[in-house]
């Protein structure tokens, strides 16, 4: 990716985050912390690996997306607005709202989101069956998944790491959130994961760590993992949980789900305009 | 003596449908032996699907192949498929809509020796309680047949719960009276006795037919309601041959709550009021055997049912297994 690219997506995220911060202040409720830390994968996959547009959501060869990390469903739909599958406007207007269909998981009633989750674990094993079925028919299709690490400790998302290796899924791609922190604490204080980049080899799978925050790393890795073809990649995310939303927040196991007070909010507004000035003046 | 199980019933019609239709799959969690399955992995081995001793990964990998245009039948014993994937099954299946099949085999004590942890007395309760799920429950190899056949036609989520041992038949290869989600009604009994319904389903049809014909031969007039589909609940068949019953008898291989029982309660109850009893598993672990041996124990074989009924119409007491 060039570097012209990287810095208008690397906006694109700040700017992204501001209509999160929105949808949140506005609805009352959200999971703040892994959308800003998830936001960058997002980004990069949405404007530049994933063959997903509203013009292709039904060809059958396109490519498939599932959010595992279903929580994190504010940047999603930020991102989805934002590629033109639904108006932010009324994304940010209706968002949690009585009988609005932008519910607080994703949910296959719109446009762009392929299955329903929220119930932690199911992305892999999913996203396992549509790589099964897509190779089947031979299909240029690519799957990928995004998990949370805290979800790791589902076993499901086992299950479905070791199906993967076992079929040797060269067209599965699946991303770890690695922001070390969910809703109770650090995740090695809940749940250690002794070495996750060995564990996944060790299951088979082409594995590769980056900086997530990073659009250019993030891009880097989701080029090399299109090389590997007789092999499904796992890309370890190196994230900051509330990454953009400066002391107030990044880093904070408490931010996971949490609703900015106004004092809040206008400083995480500050920090993000900050920091996207400061791309922008590179 | 019929010695085709429904399972392998199953086996044939996917068999007969694959070499045309290359989206059906089939997926096994190590149970293609048990699931009369074996044919088709050698068959249609691009067809099959193995995913080990994994029950959640069978059923969301089921679901992301149905979501790509795959028409995946899962097979697995009931008891694990039923419960032990039930939120693969409630989100990935029936609430993202996708056209998954499963089947549950060896159901209700058909593992009647190996113990409640292989004993699937709660899958009817369970599975309909999941929006978007219907459930199965074929009574012999002909209508099972028929069922699967309708199955293919549709895309959308379904549980077919199944036995292990053969069934006698009840239907023959050119009379099998099926209608998609609704029930077959069997009559017995041409007197102006007092008339009363059997209802049940899967493998409690067999003898439930038995014992409506030693009622017959002992001048009772009898309906048998074989309600293969539990959901969606064919309450029309049931409302219309209600209205002339003195007693209604229900009789399922399932724990007495959430099932059957309750089910033709609630439409009775709403309906056209009239005594109801409820035959069925004890609230309890059931007592361990053959399974043959484990019916004779609760009384849910022909005699116990005939008795039942008889009971229930001249000996006025309403009995409960509750």
């Amino acid at each position: 990716m060039d570097n012209q690219r990287a810095k208008e997506l690397t906006k694109k995220a700040y700017d992204l985050r501001k209509v999160v911060l929105e949808m949140i202040k506005k609805s009352g409720g959200g999971h703040i912390g892994g959308d800003f830390s998830v936001m960058e994968t997002l980004v990069v996959l949405y404007n530049d690996v994933l063959n997903i547009s509203p013009e292709n959501k039904d060809d059958p060869n396109r490519d498939y997306f599932i959010m595992s990390k279903g929580h994190s469903v504010e940047s999603y739909y930020a991102v989805l607005a934002d590629r033109g599958f639904f108006d932010t406007e009324e994304l940010i207007n209706t968002f949690s709202q009585f009988g609005s269909k932008f519910i607080g998981h994703p949910n296959n009633e719109i446009d762009g989101i392929e299955m329903n989750s929220g119930s932690l674990g199911h992305g892999l094993p999913v996203s396992v069956g549509m790589a099964l079925a897509c190779r089947m028919d031979n299909r240029p299709s690519r799957v990928y998944t995004v998990m949370g690490d805290g979800e790791l400790a589902e076993g499901s998302v086992w299950e479905g790491l070791m199906a993967a290796g076992h079929y040797k899924l060269g067209n599965l791609c699946a991303v770890v959130d690695r922001n070390h922190l969910q809703i109770s604490g650090t995740t090695e204080n809940v749940m250690t994961h002794q070495n996750l980049h060995e564990q996944a080899e060790s299951f088979g799978w082409n594995v590769i760590e980056a900086n997530g925050n990073s659009i250019e790393e993030m891009a880097d890795a989701f080029d090399a993992a299109k090389k590997v073809t007789d092999k499904p990649t796992l890309i370890i995310a190196n994230t900051i949980k509330g990454y953009g939303g400066g002391d107030v927040m990044e880093n904070k196991a408490s931010w996971h789900h949490h609703v900015p007070d106004e004092e809040e909010y206008n400083e995480i507004l500050d920090t993000i305009n900050h920091r996207e000035e400061a791309v922008i003046n590179e | 003596m019929n010695k085709i199980p429904n399972r392998k019933a199953i086996c044939d019609v996917l068999l007969e449908n694959a070499k045309e239709d290359k989206d059906i799959i089939a997926l096994c969690s190590d149970s293609r032996g048990s699931a009369s399955m074996t044919p088709f992995f050698e068959q249609y081995p691009e067809q099959a699907v193995e995913v080990g001793i994994a029950e959640q990964n069978l059923v969301s990998i089921a679901a992301g192949m149905a979501h790509v245009g795959k028409k995946p039948y899962c097979f697995s014993p009931a008891c694990f498929i039923s419960t032990r994937s039930y939120e693969q099954a409630k989100v990935d299946v029936a609430y993202s809509n996708t056209n998954v099949k499963l089947i549950g085999i060896s159901g209700g004590i058909s593992y009647g020796e190996l113990g409640m942890s292989h004993h699937s007395a709660q899958d009817i309760a369970a599975m309909s309680a999941i929006p978007n799920m219907r459930v199965y429950l074929p009574s012999d190899r002909f209508q099972t047949k028929k069922l699967i056949e309708n199955l293919l036609q549709d895309e959308k989520p379904a549980y077919v719960r199944v036995g292990r041992n053969p069934v006698e038949d009840i239907y023959s290869e050119d009379n099998v009276p099926f209608e998609m989600d609704k029930a077959t009604v069997s009559r017995f009994g041409l007197s102006n006795e007092k008339k009363a319904v059997i209802v049940s389903c899967g493998e409690m049809v067999r003898p439930s037919i038995d014992a409506a014909k030693i009622l017959e031969n002992k001048g009772y007039r009898v309906t048998v309601i074989d309600m293969y589909c539990l959901k969606p609940f064919d309450k029309n068949t049931l409302i219309k041959e209600a209205e002339d019953a003195e007693i209604i008898v229900t009789v399922e291989e399932h724990a007495p709550f959430g099932g059957l029982g309750s089910e033709v309660a609630s439409v009775i109850s709403a309906n056209r009021p009239c005594k109801v009893v409820q035959m069925a598993l004890p609230d309890d672990h059931v007592i361990t055997g053959k399974s043959k041996d484990v019916f004779n124990y609760y009384g849910m074989n022909a005699e116990g049912i005939a008795g039942t009924v008889e009971e229930g119409v001249y000996g006025g007491a309403l009995l409960s297994q509750h």
